[in-house]
């Protein structure tokens, strides 16, 4: 913190100075009207979503096989993800659930049913952990009202098109919606509030969009982390210590944050105190932020209603602001090439939190500025600069595109596929991976050779699949195999279909 | 090294060497294996990985995720003789000085690969300042050593190969140790015969360093009751150890967060704040060696593979039992970190208030992480003709009463 105060007193008496220097001098406003249109807006992920716009915005959905799985108040909803086969929905009717929810399967639909605007409830009690933990691909958490969990309401891990929508998540621990090393998904129409660190929470994923959510009473609203491709959308962030946070977290396997869309919010009023956990990256956060950018590259600002924000309007900062987390020689620090086109911004910096207070006294002045770019980066660009109050945008040049709307999402417009399986032979890989810790092709191991095997079997891959699920003791001279069911069916057989096969 | 009851081979070892060599072990006995170990194909002469974790990718390709995620980078590619070749260099302790340890004193396959001690002891006798890191899994890992100062398991090996207080051998003593064997001469031939187109072509230095290498990616553990879960077999953990992964998974417990599937770490350097045993002074960590001043008191992030077989736990030891290990996270932001230490303890370590009852289901998940089905064989006779060292001499020594076990 104190390391922020510095950086920011730093620029502050920088350009300080400079207005004290030339008191009265201010630079003339420079109207002018373009003659040519501007150039369009491109960016490292755009042109992977050109496509959006023909197959429909945001057409990601759940696939399905017809299965429907209910779950009534009094039942377990896992004990329906056990029962469910990829491709079911469940649907969860009114009622309070008391459970931590797991989904460790491709394209399962979690979908509340709603009743008279009664919701089906997952009740944490302040004593269970998550709400909803998933790591399969394609699984949709939808209409459930989340509350009183310690951890998150909705967590992720490594699942790719996912979509998070319609949930009213309440007073749950540590992030609302927290959707983490994924790619290609949709946050949309979420309620979020009462959350000690980020009530959306992206973290090192790629193509994710964060729309029309409404997310308050939070210490951070929308954080995008050690992401790329982001569109944050259309939501309502008010009342949080920060508004909407674009970071690089030092000190993650995934290093870089960038191309990042923060388009047409109304970021209002967040000024809440800040009752993060102590350490936590959320703790710096000085209260009536808007709009922080921590090194993450290529965000782009546009279109927002920037109002009422105490401290500062929009901050760019580099990971001096994380001055109780040890730095990451891997990454680069700096917010580069930020980009600031048209915004509304009104009545920010009215009362600054102590630290933003303690950097403007440096330069005799107590209110806030509408932008603050604490490194004074000289890379980036800002449209109209002469319609705000800005602080370090002295080295920004003119944008060269004046919107992004030729990004209508940075979703995919085709789902993320699994690993291609055409060159992926799963047969050899489960031979050489799991079979080869007891069967080498001529010599004795723990069971007999390949070619021993073979000669048994020859044309007969079934009868090895057969027997490789349940072995029974044949040979005085080996122990008994174990079972090999954690198998499926198919990858047993293209095992057995290898092991016929080998030559060496 | 009074205690130890041992005497110093350095002066009698070349010449008990070359009369154990002739006289035992004749290079005839020795033929280098011409298959691939466990989890390896051979192709176009080389062995390469395969797992099933190869039917899945990982976002940006970095190898951390969840259940069914792609591994990180990895080497691999050496011959079998070359990875044979370094199995028998790795078991013989005629690479340290005195012939008295050998790489698998301190990486003990029975101890999935580490040595059971807080602090090793080397050839000196004395406990080191950190405990030996499992070498399973080695594969996949970017740096090296608990603080991180290593690029490849090349570099790194000759820490121990030459530090005094390990095996204590130098680049021309090991080298005319291994010339003077002939077994040896004829097993670098086997796995290196480009390299030796003269009867008597010396061993080099790289050759040593390749052998080793090759042999240590050869270790690979991806097939616990975990794996067959993740793969998607939900019979394979029991409720309690369900219990178990979705509290190791909980944004309470966080622990994911840095020992991330599929390796069980997200090979960072992570700043926790965990004690040292009694009387030892503060270690630095990474902070130095990365030049990283707030990386002061950080390490490397350990995988949790194979965790339950490497008790005691962290740096140097200081947790006797997983149970204790995990016990330390739920104790407070900073609750060891000794007075006047100012550290950046890493944001993920707060109070999460785990259960009792949480941290045994903990434990019991951790204990799914186990899979030593492609551990490799010790060689009956190694081709020194000395015996293999590691299930004898750690006991020789007496740790307790140099503080190598003691945790308090």
């Amino acid at each position: 913190m104190n390391k922020l105060t510095i950086i920011i007193a730093s620029v502050l008496l920088l350009s300080g100075g400079y207005y004290l220097g030339k008191s009265g001098e201010k630079p003339a406003t420079i109207i002018k009207v373009d003659s040519a249109p501007k150039a369009a807006f491109t960016s490292s992920g755009s042109e992977e979503v050109a496509a959006v716009a023909a197959s429909g915005v945001r057409s990601l959905a759940t696939p399905s096989s017809g299965e429907l799985i209910i779950v009534k108040d009094g039942e377990s909803i896992q004990d329906a993800v056990a029962a469910a086969s990829p491709g079911a929905v469940i649907k969860v009717m009114p009622g309070t659930y008391k459970e931590t929810v797991y989904i460790d399967k491709d394209n399962i639909t979690l979908s509340g049913v709603i009743e008279q605007g009664k919701y089906p409830v997952l009740e944490g009690e302040g004593i269970r952990n998550d709400a909803v933990l998933y790591s399969g691909n394609g699984v949709t958490v939808e209409n459930l009202y989340i509350t009183h969990y310690k951890g998150n309401a909705v967590m992720g891990q490594a699942g790719n098109n996912f979509i998070i929508r319609n949930n009213i998540i309440v007073d749950t621990g540590v992030y609302g919606i927290f959707p983490q090393l994924g790619k290609n998904g949709i946050v949309s129409h979420n309620i979020v509030s009462g959350i000690e660190d980020a009530a959306i929470y992206v973290g090192m994923s790629d193509n994710v969009d964060v729309v029309f959510n409404q997310v308050f009473d939070s210490v951070a609203g929308i954080e995008i982390e050690n992401s790329r491709h982001a569109l944050v959308e259309g939501n309502f962030v008010y009342n949080n210590t920060g508004g909407i946070l674009a970071f690089i977290t030092p000190g993650l396997p995934i290093k870089s944050c960038g191309d990042v869309l923060i388009r047409n919010n109304f970021i209002v009023d967040n000024n809440h105190e800040n009752f993060a956990i102590p350490g936590s990256l959320v703790s710096n956060i000085p209260e009536g932020t808007g709009v922080l950018v921590m090194a993450c590259d290529d965000v782009v600002i546009e279109g927002n209603i920037i109002t009422g924000n105490n401290s500062v309007g929009v901050t760019f900062t580099d990971f001096s602001l994380a001055g109780n987390a040890a730095n990451d020689p891997d990454s680069d620090p700096n917010p580069n090439r930020p980009k600031v086109l048209n915004n509304i911004m009104q009545d920010n910096g009215n009362d600054p939190a102590p630290i933003v207070r303690a950097a403007l006294a440096a330069v005799l002045t107590t209110t806030g500025p509408d932008i603050v770019d604490t490194v004074g980066m000289d890379d980036g660009c800002i449209l109209n600069p002469e319609r705000y109050r800005t602080i370090g945008l002295d080295k920004y040049s003119e944008c060269e595109f004046s919107t992004t709307a030729n990004v209508a999402s940075y979703t995919l417009p085709e789902p993320v596929p699994a690993r291609s399986m055409e060159d992926v032979d799963k047969g050899k890989l489960a031979y050489y991976g799991v079979c080869a810790g007891c069967h080498a092709y001529s010599s004795r191991m723990i069971g007999p050779p390949t070619q021993i095997i073979q000669a048994l079997y020859m044309d007969n891959p079934e009868g090895i699949a057969a027997y490789a699920a349940n072995p029974v003791k044949k040979r005085d001279d080996y122990p008994e195999m174990p079972p090999q069911s954690h198998l499926d069916d198919e990858t047993r057989m293209a095992a057995a279909r290898f092991m016929l096969q080998v030559t060496k | 090294m009074t205690a130890t009851g041992r005497f110093s081979w350095r002066t009698v070892l070349p010449l008990l060497l070359v009369f154990l060599a002739s006289a035992r072990a004749l290079s005839a006995d020795f033929v280098l294996s011409d298959d691939c170990p466990p989890g390896f194909e051979l192709t176009s002469g080389h062995c390469e990985l395969r797992s099933l974790y190869q039917m899945y990718a990982s976002l940006e390709d970095a190898g951390v995720g969840g259940l069914k995620t792609g591994l990180p980078a990895y080497r691999d590619g050496y011959t079998p003789q070359q990875i044979d070749l370094g199995r028998y260099l790795f078991f013989d302790p005629a690479l340290s000085a005195d012939g008295s340890v050998s790489c698998a004193t301190c990486h003990n396959p029975d101890q999935g690969f580490s040595d059971g001690l807080g602090r090793s002891i080397g050839a000196s006798g004395h406990p080191l300042p950190r405990s030996a890191p499992s070498l399973w899994n080695v594969a996949f890992l970017q740096r090296f050593f608990w603080d991180a100062r290593s690029g490849s398991l090349e570099e790194q090996m000759l820490g121990p190969l030459y530090d005094e207080h390990e095996m204590a051998n130098t680049p021309t003593e090991l080298l005319q140790t291994l010339n003077g064997i002939p077994a040896y001469r004829e097993l670098f031939r086997q796995a290196w015969p480009e390299d030796f187109p003269e009867a008597d072509s010396p061993i080099q230095l790289e050759q040593i360093y390749a052998a080793i290498t090759a042999f240590e990616l050869s270790l690979i553990s991806l097939n616990s009751r975990y794996d067959q879960y993740a793969h998607g077999y939900a019979d394979a953990l029991t409720a309690p150890e369900k219990e178990g992964m979705n509290v190791f998974r909980s944004f309470v417990a966080r622990c994911a967060e840095c020992h991330t599937p599929p390796l069980f770490t997200n090979q960072q350097v992570a700043v926790i704040g965990t004690p040292d045993p009694e009387g030892m002074d503060f270690d630095p960590g990474a902070a130095e060696p990365l030049g990283e001043p707030t990386l002061r008191g950080g390490f490397k992030v350990p995988s949790l593979r194979n965790i339950a077989l490497t008790a005691p736990y962290m740096h140097s030891g200081r947790f006797a039992t997983l149970r204790e290990a995990a016990a330390f996270y739920t104790g407070g932001r900073g609750h060891a970190v000794p007075e006047g230490e100012e550290l950046k303890i890493h944001w993920h370590i707060w109070e999460p208030k785990l259960s009792d009852e949480e941290l045994d289901r903990l434990v019991d998940f951790l204990n799914t992480l186990t899979d030593e089905s492609f551990k490799p064989s010790v060689p009956l006779q190694l081709p020194s003709g000395l015996p293999p060292a590691h299930n004898t001499l750690v006991q020789a020594g007496d740790p307790s009463q140099e503080g190598a076990k003691n945790h308090e």
